[in-house]
């Protein structure tokens, strides 16, 4: 177990170190400067704040010094934003984004558990056909759709919920969590309870489940204390792949919802070509998911006593 | 090896006394009973047409400026069936073009996962040992990277080329084709009719042609039609955040975004490219299902 952590840990870190030189010099090729205004500046004033970003340095120069600061946790000013730095400014993101991911996520398991028990439960009757029917739309529905659709009707002509902006003076009020956090999850409930249907049936069919049934077990605690117990095992590798997703999502529901989380910086950022603000938030997603996905993985083989890490 | 010339004909005298039936015409007879895959590959069919012809023949062109008509709802008068957008152009052309890139783009961007993914899986497997753990070790630590981060990065350094678009989605979406046909190859180099096949003195031509290449297809088909809305998605996910393409050319993510921004005045410009957009993901969908019960019915 101990010796899995560390080898995965090895993977890690070069792939880290990938990642950031990568985009360092992705970044950097693109065409236009930070410092680009609507009215070009002078030309000694532009060396001037080059110099004082130590941009007008080669290249390599740049790229170690950049990795010399990180190695510090030192993430840089940011250089669109003049007095803030970077990691003032994925503190200010950061919460909002995971707020809406784990409210996401826990909502997936949990209505994703539920819907896909029953629906395998009721197997190829119509409860089971109209759950399978509602996570292929939930599927399909990308939520850049599903976002200002809700939005549209729930929020404009129902006026049930307020449409969006999470004004940072009001706080994440929980009325104005509930479009975003729904938005987000719609896709990973309907993936979630297509999982947890097919380990359901699997379950079912076991003889351990026949046996509770026939010493007398009412089927309700069979059901919840056996068999769904058992079948959302194989969920669990799967929160691995769904915290990618929900950074993805996250994006695009930052963007439709006006919410001032990472994401939405990430994209204004990398426009801007603000080359500190883009590789501090790639720097932090990547090992984010990383670390998730190790945590999916050893919750895993802790969780299930067949899996050995060696 | 059975004697020649017994009969010259012996092969097609057996061949008409009974028609064999090979898998692949059960499993077409098994998609055609598929009601929900065979009405998507009619309504795909429709749209793809739609999508090709639609834009010569529609009267109003995707890029013309009506400017007594900006934001018109729904009206048959001038043939505006899907209204007009907020510069007064006309939304029913525009969703034809949007759905021609938007198709392209899946069927190109797939094109170009299945061709990775195909020799990378099939190389790791074929070779196995050392260089399929190497390939497979890649394959898994780029499964957990960000990528979205790196196609965001990538549109923005070499701007908004739809070539490139199509390059950058297809290269990130090869992993799981990379996995699903090195296993098959793997799976069916140990197997029992191949060493049969082997033994029998078929040359490893034959052997590649009659049992590997048949027998990898129906998953790499099945992935492949499930990929092609994935790639549908990555586009549009791209072009809603503005990064995908350029004007006065136009996608199915492009024309959900600025039906977002003027939803509050114009639902119409919201609700037609994302109907469109629902229905041809649903289309590929119901289709990649019903191939995967057809060609691999164990798994139904």
């Amino acid at each position: 177990m101990f010796g899995y952590i560390l080898r995965r840990l090895l993977v890690a870190i070069p792939t880290i170190l990938i990642i950031i030189t990568v985009a360092f010099f992705m970044m950097r090729a693109a065409p236009g400067s930070p410092f680009d205004l609507e009215r070009p500046m002078p030309e000694e004033v532009r060396q001037n704040v080059l110099a004082h970003f130590g941009m007008n340095r080669p290249l390599h120069e740049q790229y170690f010094n950049y990795m010399r600061d990180l190695a510090q946790f030192d993430f840089g000013p940011s250089l669109k934003f003049r007095d803030k730095t970077v990691s003032q400014i994925i503190a200010e993101g950061f919460p909002v984004s995971a707020t809406i991911g784990a409210l996401s996520i826990a909502l997936a398991i949990f209505l994703g558990s539920i819907l896909g028990s029953i629906a395998a439960l009721r197997q190829n009757k119509p409860t089971d056909f109209g759950v399978m029917g509602l996570a292929m739309v939930g599927i399909t529905i990308p939520p850049f759709v599903m976002g200002p659709v809700l939005a549209l009707t729930l929020g404009l002509y129902l006026g049930w919920l307020p449409t969006g902006g999470l004004d940072p003076r009001l706080g994440m009020t929980p009325d104005r969590l509930i479009l975003p956090v729904v938005t987000l999850a719609l896709p990973q409930i309907a993936i979630i309870s297509r999982l947890m249907r097919a380990s359901m049936i699997e379950v079912l069919r076991s003889n351990y489940i026949r046996t509770a049934h026939a010493k007398g077990l009412p089927s309700r605690v069979v059901i919840t204390r056996h068999a769904m117990r058992a079948a959302i095992l194989p969920l669990v590798s799967y929160l691995g792949p769904a915290s990618a997703a929900l950074v993805t999502g996250s994006i695009v529901i930052e963007q439709v919802f006006q919410l001032p989380g990472i994401g939405r910086q990430f994209v204004t950022a990398a426009l801007q070509r603000d080359y500190t603000v883009v590789m501090g938030v790639v720097i932090l997603y990547a090992t984010l998911i990383i670390t998730l996905n190790l945590l999916a993985d050893l919750l895993y083989g802790v969780l299930n006593p067949k899996v050995r890490y060696e | 090896m059975a004697p020649q010339n017994a009969h010259p004909n012996a092969e097609l005298l057996e061949q008409s006394a009974i028609k064999g039936r090979s898998l692949w015409d059960d499993a077409r007879a098994r998609l055609l009973r598929n009601r929900a895959a065979v009405t998507s590959m009619i309504i795909l069919g429709l749209l793809v047409l739609l999508a090709i012809v639609g834009p010569y023949i529609w009267p109003h062109n995707h890029a013309t400026i009506y400017r007594e008509a900006v934001w018109l709802p729904p009206t048959f008068e001038n043939l505006h069936i899907f209204g007009t957008d907020a510069q007064g152009r006309d939304l029913f052309a525009r969703v034809l073009i949007g759905l021609r890139m938007s198709l392209a783009v899946g069927v190109v961007a797939t094109g170009v996962s299945l061709a990775i993914g195909v020799l990378w899986g099939a190389t790791a497997g074929f070779v196995g040992g050392r260089l399929d753990q190497f390939m497979m070790r890649i394959v898994d630590i780029l499964y957990s990277l960000p990528f979205i981060f790196f196609v965001i990065i990538l549109m923005v350094v070499f701007g908004r080329n739809i070539i490139l678009i199509f390059v950058a989605i297809g290269a990130v979406e090869w992993l799981t084709m990379a996995r699903i046909v090195r296993g098959q190859t793997i799976a069916l180099r140990g197997m029992e009719f191949v060493e049969a096949a082997h033994a029998a003195g078929v040359s490893r031509l034959s052997i590649i042609q009659r049992h590997i290449v048949p027998n990898v297809l129906g998953p790499v088909v099945v992935y492949a039609t499930l990929t092609i809305p994935v790639v549908i998605l990555a586009e549009s996910f791209l072009s809603f955040l503005g990064l995908g393409v350029q004007e006065p050319l136009t996608s199915l993510g492009r024309l959900i975004a600025y039906g977002a921004q003027d939803m509050e005045v114009a639902w119409w410009t919201l609700i037609f490219p994302g109907a469109t957009m629902m229905l041809t993901l649903f289309c590929f969908n119901f289709i990649g299902d019903g191939l995967r019960d057809a060609i691999d019915p164990k798994d139904r």
